[in-house]
């Protein structure tokens, strides 16, 4: 095993879970605060991308086009909230899943018929196509390493959004006791709002970041959300800190399985039995390590206190 | 006589607050019990203990001399311990006989059954139907409970105490809701089934527990300031002090 | 007999004698339509089962469909590449093995997810289909993402499933046996006790009942279905991939039962009739067909309680 390898396979699962938290956060929020479950947050990261695609090419200049896209992609999930989720906070999570499921089903058209079958490229700019050297040939490509600063910057943001602000503080107060922050007087039908539209713009951003490695294309949101649930399962529903802890666990765990998983198990099986087994038990890796965390802890490692 | 139900030291708190606090009790065979206590005392969180959908921080809960702290509800249930629910807790979407009907399958033992219809097993429609009598509920045994009166519910509960035959009933609050008339009702029916089972009432009706309890205990913040007969509880000072007094 | 006891004859008949007609009458594209839609009727009514019966949000149901096609698909795999017998193309084999698969699989997963409850329920059993679906694609002997080709059918001594009329046959008296086991089953004790812990899974526990026990015991026999309709579907298809399994995959199953009328003996089978038929006249206009349906659904889910089913007679049917 490659000391340089390991380096950079870390820094690769790094970024997948910082995106992976990106995508949990908002989730596990609507979760905790308003009990609902919203199966088409994935769309909304695909349509992270897509906004931040297309103002790219408009504006010239991807860094102007994601601080537009964000908030952009923040008032569809307003939007969302108001006119799907809303009339369905009353009814039980089955309604939810279908309800929502029926919205991806429209969201994911739409973005056929605007954008086209094809996936959309997006362009970086020269300064951060390059690769920057670490050691000897150690490289990494230097918008992996914005990803990465990004990922923790929005991260910190949000951390400190709720923990230190009026706002996070209602948010906080939402989680725990809803009929509290009513009584306070407090618009709780523009909280839940914002709510929505603060994890739209966080899942947004995560579509936008990976775009141009990936390109923006359809269907791109619904594998990341069944990663992202299984993170908020692993740490907890409604916690942002156990879905931040489980995103990074998740990602590095994903990405190290996936490129080291022949090696471990080469020190203990034939290389051949070893090549065949590892893809396969590292593509299975993360929803074993599910089971075994809900296994001992049914509420996942930081389940919210009593709700 | 010999104790039923043996409550040692029991303690269990949520938060900061102490809901059951160091709360010994002890219910002798065949004897209805009656535990009173002005709101928030931990009336319901002492039977969820009980009957095992709660845990005890610490404590020990003995049941005809056995420890069972620590068995889950299905357990206690199949010892001969059941409960009713002071908040209606019935199976909505079914017949009232059905519901019924379940609580006799529990006891009957033979629920792994998969092919012949349940609703034409006569050892346990039969049953049913006797138990819906007795509660005066055979008029309605065909229709869906979500479609009965609260004071039709509360009789329902009580047939489904019945049914489990169970040696000791839990019975939480039968009366909440209930107007004078079917509060007269339950006080009937319950005197009826008194002596058969031993029975820990939980209720707040005062009338109704004077009129039938054998022994009176007095909760307060979690802990039993007193215990006795309906005339000793009367007299005695501590309890008009922190209960009667109140009302 | 009561209205919707007419309606599930009247469906049932239809869905018996149409499509042979139309096969009949040089019509064969509607007897795959409708051999398609009957065997995903098959994985609906199981679904109903737990869902509808047991109030059991099980969004992996596609998972044990797909693993009842692989059932098949990879011992025919062995059987063509690798020099296994013919036991392995024996439907006497394949569709026991389907069977048995998922419901290894149901109990393995279901020991899990039935530990939680209400929305971690729902996002558990979506995980662990995604998780199969994974470990298909990641094994390349199988095709992994391109899918598996299914040479030879699977071999019965008195049935040809070659024949689009007899596998249409098959298909069939396999929904009406899964349709009579369901109502057999939620109408028994077992079901009795299933359906109360749908509705008060405490009172069930205080009562005596080991709630987990039961709902484990009906999520594997809901599985073990479920395969034995993948088992039929990768027969009709003959070509299979973890598609199969993708979760919208499981979302329509769910859809289906829930359009139909969930715990209704009839509910998923219209459920699947409306689906499939809509998808086939929807894609026909216009291959942006998703939008109007995902509307439909989204219009069904906010504004039509209790299904179509629900519609026609009351829930005692």
């Amino acid at each position: 095993m490659d000391f340089s390898l390991l380096v950079i396979q870390g820094l690769n699962g790094l970024q997948l879970g910082l995106l992976l938290f990106l995508v949990a956060s908002g989730l596990t929020l609507v979760f905790g605060i308003l009990d609902f479950v919203n199966l088409a947050h994935g769309s909304l990261y695909m349509l992270g991308a897509f906004f931040c695609a297309t103002l790219t090419y408009l504006f010239g200049n991807f860094i102007l086009a994601l601080i537009v896209a964000v908030p952009i992609t923040g008032v569809i999930g307003f939007l969302v909230e108001r006119f799907v989720a809303r009339p369905l906070y009353a009814r039980d999570h089955l309604d939810h899943v279908l309800g929502t499921f029926g919205l991806i089903l429209v969201i994911d058209t739409l973005t056929h018929l605007i954008w086209g079958p094809e996936g959309l490229s997006v362009p970086l700019p020269d300064w951060l196509r390059g690769q920057i050297t670490l050691w000897g040939d150690t490289v990494v490509p230097t918008f992996r390493l914005m990803i990465i600063g990004a990922g923790l910057a929005a991260a910190a943001g949000l951390f400190w959004m709720v923990n230190r602000t009026r706002l996070g503080m209602l948010i906080r107060a939402g989680a725990s006791n809803r009929t509290m922050v009513s009584a306070l007087g407090i618009d709780i039908e523009l909280l839940f709002g914002l709510v929505f539209a603060l994890g739209a713009a966080m899942a947004g951003l995560a579509g936008m970041l990976i775009a141009p490695i990936t390109e923006a294309t359809i269907g791109m949101g619904n594998g990341i959300i069944i990663t992202a649930f299984v993170v908020i399962i692993v740490g907890g529903i409604g916690s942002i800190k156990g879905a931040f802890i489980a995103a990074l666990l998740i990602g590095l765990i994903d990405t190290l399985g996936r490129s080291f998983l022949d090696d471990i198990f080469a020190l203990f099986m034939s290389p051949v039995a070893a090549e065949n087994s590892a893809p396969a038990i590292s593509a299975m890796l993360i929803y074993i390590i599910m089971a075994l965390v809900l296994a001992f802890r049914p509420q996942g490692l930081f389940p919210p206190k009593v709700r | 006589m010999s104790a039923v139900l043996q409550i040692d030291g029991l303690n269990k708190s949520f938060g900061g607050i102490k809901a059951t606090d160091n709360l010994n009790l002890s219910v002798q065979k065949g004897e209805l019990h009656a535990v009173i206590g002005p709101n928030g005392a931990g009336k319901t969180t002492m039977i969820s203990q009980l009957c095992g959908s709660q845990r005890p921080d610490t404590g020990r809960i003995l049941y005809a001399g056995r420890d069972i702290t620590t068995l889950p509800p299905h357990k206690r249930a199949h010892l001969g311990i059941t409960r009713s629910y002071q908040i209606t807790s019935l199976i909505m979407e079914m017949s009232v006989i059905d519901n019924v009907a379940l609580a006799l399958q529990a006891r009957d033992g033979h629920s792994f059954r998969f092919l012949r219809p349940a609703r034409s097993l006569s050892h346990l429609r039969d049953k049913a139907m006797d138990l819906l009598g007795k509660v005066d509920l055979t008029a309605k045994a065909e229709h869906r409970t979500k479609a009965l009166s609260h004071g039709e519910h509360r009789r329902m509960e009580i047939a489904i105490a019945l049914a489990s035959d169970a040696e000791l009933m839990l019975l939480d609050e039968p009366m909440a809701g209930l107007g004078s008339h079917e509060s007269m009702q339950m006080v009937e029916l319950l005197r009826g089934i008194k002596g058969q089972h031993t029975i820990l009432l939980i209720e707040h009706d005062m009338e109704a527990v004077f009129a039938l309890a054998d022994r009176i205990s007095v909760l307060v913040y979690g802990h039993i300031i007193a215990t006795g007969t309906p005339d000793e509880i009367r007299g005695n000072e501590a309890v008009q002090h922190a209960y009667l007094g109140e009302e | 007999m009561t209205t919707r006891g007419w309606i599930t004859l009247a469906v049932m008949a239809l869905l018996g004698v149409l499509p042979p007609l139309f096969f009949l009458t040089g019509n064969p594209f509607y007897l795959d339509l409708a051999t398609r839609l009957v065997i995903l009727a098959i994985a609906a009514v199981s679904l109903n089962l737990i869902l509808g019966y047991g109030g059991l949000v099980s969004f992996g149901h596609a998972a044990f469909v797909g693993l009842g096609a692989y059932a098949v698909g990879i011992p025919a795999h062995h059987w063509l590449y690798t020099g296994w017998g013919d036991w392995a193309t024996m439907g006497y084999v394949q569709l026991p093995l389907a069977v048995l698969a998922c419901a290894v699989f149901a109990l393995l997963t279901g020991l899990v997810c039935l530990r939680t409850k209400g929305v971690y329920f729902i996002m558990i059993t979506m995980a662990f289909a995604q998780m199969i679906y994974y470990l298909i694609v990641s094994i390349e002997e199988y095709g992994g993402d391109d899918g598996l080709v299914i040479d030879t059918r699977s071999q019965f001594a008195w049935i040809d499933l070659d024949n689009p009329l007899q596998l249409f046959g098959l298909a069939y008296v396999s929904l009406i046996v899964s349709m009579v086991l369901v109502r057999l089953i939620v109408n028994s004790r077992f079901g009795m006790v299933l359906q109360g812990a749908k509705g008060n899974p405490d009172r069930m526990a205080t009562l005596g009942f080991n709630v987990y026990v039961f709902r484990l015991v009906a999520y594997v026999i809901s599985g073990a279905m479920a395969g034995y309709a993948g088992a039929l579907l990768g027969n009709f298809t003959t070509f299979i991939s973890p598609e199969m399994m993708d979760w919208s995959r499981s979302g329509e199953l769910m859809f289906m039962v829930i359009l139909g009328g969930a715990s209704t003996t009839v509910g998923p089978v219209l459920g699947a009739v409306v689906f499939i038929v809509l998808e086939e006249v929807l894609s026909h206009f216009t291959i942006y067909w998703h939008l109007p349906f995902g509307l439909l659904l989204m219009a069904v889910v906010l504004f039509v309680r209790g299904g179509l089913a629900g519609m026609f007679g009351r829930k005692e049917d």
